[in-house]
């Protein structure tokens, strides 16, 4: 559906407000008015315009400091300065403070016309442009998804059925199995790619942080909200939104999440104006949300809202044989990003690999990769470059005592039984650390 | 009941023949009788000594003020040169989705623009701005149907190329109302 460009019009002449009003309604335009600089700034903290049309001169704050003011409030608005006083000067400090174009007044219908049309061609532009940069971002981390296994064919064949449909999906797995790209691969392939694909990484944020990431917030509306600011909902109208780590959000915010995605409509923080949004949403969780229902700590009905559809992705120890595709496909993006030739693997490091459980799954076998190219010898992958022995302790380790003693002897070989040196790295004392040692056995 | 009636004010002399070819030409459009007024106001208290013009604002709220028993629309006819205090010039303007309008003869001779004088032309041009501004009137905004008579017209070349009818969907529209 084709917007209507939105057109704020700032003079203290009452007739030139209704004028300019009449005569951009009549093209087509939502308009509203203000008759000076104050009121403009209080509409605009409620409301927003695609283009700002505003005189210079004004009683009270004149149309330079507002427009200052307004740059800060979005530094991308687009402002046409009038004034019936021009002089070279004012037209240049006008420009230099970010205003699109300055006109004198009276002005010719056909300069009026021109101008707006151009400030409107630049909206478009710039909606274009981020368009596509989202589209190229999302056609990109499609590729990642990697693998010829029957597990993961199982995962893309989902992703294909799902994607074209408008239903809510819950992506499972372990850490570091590449939910985050299932999600990509289902927007990038469905009908709102050409829309943004938002992630909020629920997890990282405080409930009140988070509230005000997802629905945004209006000005003053809390201790250091200086501006208003759009939510995470609101940036992804008419595309998707990613919500990662779902299990993780506080029963307030699940019956918030809950309203929001039955009326996709919401509030700003400290706002009372609804917004609505047409977003689809797809959540990802390394945990078991069904028993977490069971349990309590999880509202039933949100879980059904989302769970239409479920993906699970499989840890990478159940699909050893897309590791060496994984391998070579990391290999060749670390080169070309690090402006390297292109290197193989030894068949011993390539073995190691293979037999190693991966407890971090695809996210550590990419870091190893990616270490392994920055400190090997430009040529080859050896064993000598993976971190086996040294950095990582082996998946072997079956208690948190055999963990405590592998982690404590590979920190202290790492600083050559440097006691000092070991307890700083390890955040204890020395004696602490003398105390391990001997409860232990460590010997050099 | 009697079908809604368009009243053409006059202001300043105006052919016979030049009105009647206007009136038939808004009953055509419009679907509905025309009446030909002759105005006896004294615009000079509208003429502005500064930019030595006519005020379109205030002509169109002193139009506005003047009665005709039954009359939907009405239009007030000019000869003189209309301006509102942020543009140069218009040639005319109206109340949208309102009762009343303005269109002035004034810059669409081609004598204004140093060409010779073209009678059939300055009356097309005329039709077409009295069509369009009594578009606005039935709540018609712009419309970006390059024939249409509602397309926005800010040079006279630009009323030229347009034709004097509304175009299907803009007839739609005035249709609702």
């Amino acid at each position: 559906m084709e917007k209507k460009i939105s057109i704020l019009v700032v003079d203290d002449e009452e007739s030139v407000r209704d004028s300019l009003s009449l005569w951009f309604v009549e093209d087509g335009y939502r308009v509203e008015c203000a008759e000076n600089a104050k009121k403009a700034l209080s509409i605009l903290e409620s409301d927003t315009f695609d283009i700002i049309l505003t005189d210079l001169k004004m009683p009270g704050m004149d149309g330079l400091e507002m427009l200052r003011r307004i740059k800060v409030l979005n530094k991308d608005s687009i402002i046409i300065v009038m004034t019936a006083f021009a002089t070279v000067d004012t037209a240049v400090k006008a420009l230099k403070d970010g205003a699109f174009d300055y006109v004198t007044k009276p002005f010719d219908p056909d300069d009026l016309s021109h101008l707006i049309r151009n400030a409107t061609r630049q909206i478009t532009l710039a909606q274009e442009n981020e368009t596509l940069k989202k589209r190229v971002d999302s056609l990109e981390s499609v590729e990642d998804l990697i693998g010829k296994s029957e597990a993961i064919k199982r995962v893309l064949k989902e992703v294909e059925s799902v994607a074209p449909t408008n239903s809510s999906v819950i992506i499972t797995g372990e850490s570091g199995t590449g939910k985050e790209l299932v999600a990509r691969a289902i927007h990038a392939n469905s009908l709102r790619k050409f829309y943004p694909l938002v992630s909020v990484h629920c997890g990282a944020l405080t409930e009140s942080l988070l509230e005000s990431e997802l629905f945004g917030h209006e000005k003053g509306s809390f201790t250091g909200a200086l501006y208003n600011r759009k939510g995470r909902f609101e940036m992804a109208d008419s595309g998707t939104i990613f919500l990662d780590e779902i299990a993780t959000i506080s029963a307030k915010m699940q019956v918030e999440l809950l309203r929001v995605l039955e009326t996709k409509s919401f509030m700003r923080v400290g706002g009372n104006k609804e917004i609505s949004s047409d977003f689809r949403v797809i959540c990802a969780t390394n945990r078991d949300l069904k028993s977490m229902v069971e349990k309590g700590t999880f509202r039933e009905d949100l879980y059904y809202r989302l769970n239409v559809m479920n993906i699970h992705v499989p840890p990478l120890r159940e699909r050893v044989e897309d590791i060496p595709l994984l391998v070579e496909y990391f290999i060749r993006k670390y080169c070309t990003t690090m402006n390297k030739p292109v290197i193989t693997i030894d068949p011993a490091a390539s073995k190691r690999i293979l037999a190693y459980q991966f407890p971090g799954n695809i996210r550590e076998l990419e870091n190893m990769i990616e270490r392994a190219i920055v400190v090997g010898n430009g040529r080859k992958i050896g064993l000598a470059d993976l971190p086996f022995g040294k950095d990582v302790i082996e998946s072997s380790v079956e208690s948190l005592e055999d963990f405590e003693k592998a982690f404590i002897l590979q920190i202290l070989n790492k600083y050559s039984w440097n006691i000092s040196r070991t307890a700083q790295a390890l955040k204890v004392d020395r004696v602490t650390l003398y105390n391990k040692i001997k409860k232990y056995s460590l010997k050099s | 009941m009697n079908p809604p009636t368009i009243t053409l004010f006059t202001f300043g002399h105006f052919e016979r023949g030049f009105l009647e070819r206007i009136s038939g030409a808004v009953t055509k459009e419009y679907n509905c009788s025309v009446v030909i007024k002759e105005a006896h106001t004294d615009i000079s208290e509208f003429f502005d000594p500064g930019r030595r013009q006519y005020n379109g604002d205030k002509l169109l709220r002193e139009v506005d003020t003047l009665q005709v028993q039954g009359s939907a629309k009405v239009i007030g006819l000019f000869q003189v040169d209309l301006f509102i205090p942020i543009l140069t010039y218009i040639f005319g303007q109206a109340q949208l989705g309102g009762r009343t309008a303005i269109a002035s003869l004034y810059r669409l001779s081609n004598e204004r623009y140093g060409m010779k004088a073209d009678d059939e032309l300055l009356l097309n041009r005329f039709i077409k701005e009295v069509i369009h501004e009594l578009g606005h009137t039935f709540g018609l905004i712009h419309c970006h149907t390059a024939s249409c008579v509602m397309q926005s017209s800010t040079y006279v070349e630009d009323i030229d190329l347009k034709n004097s009818h509304l175009c299907s969907k803009c007839r739609t529209e005035t249709g609702k109302v």
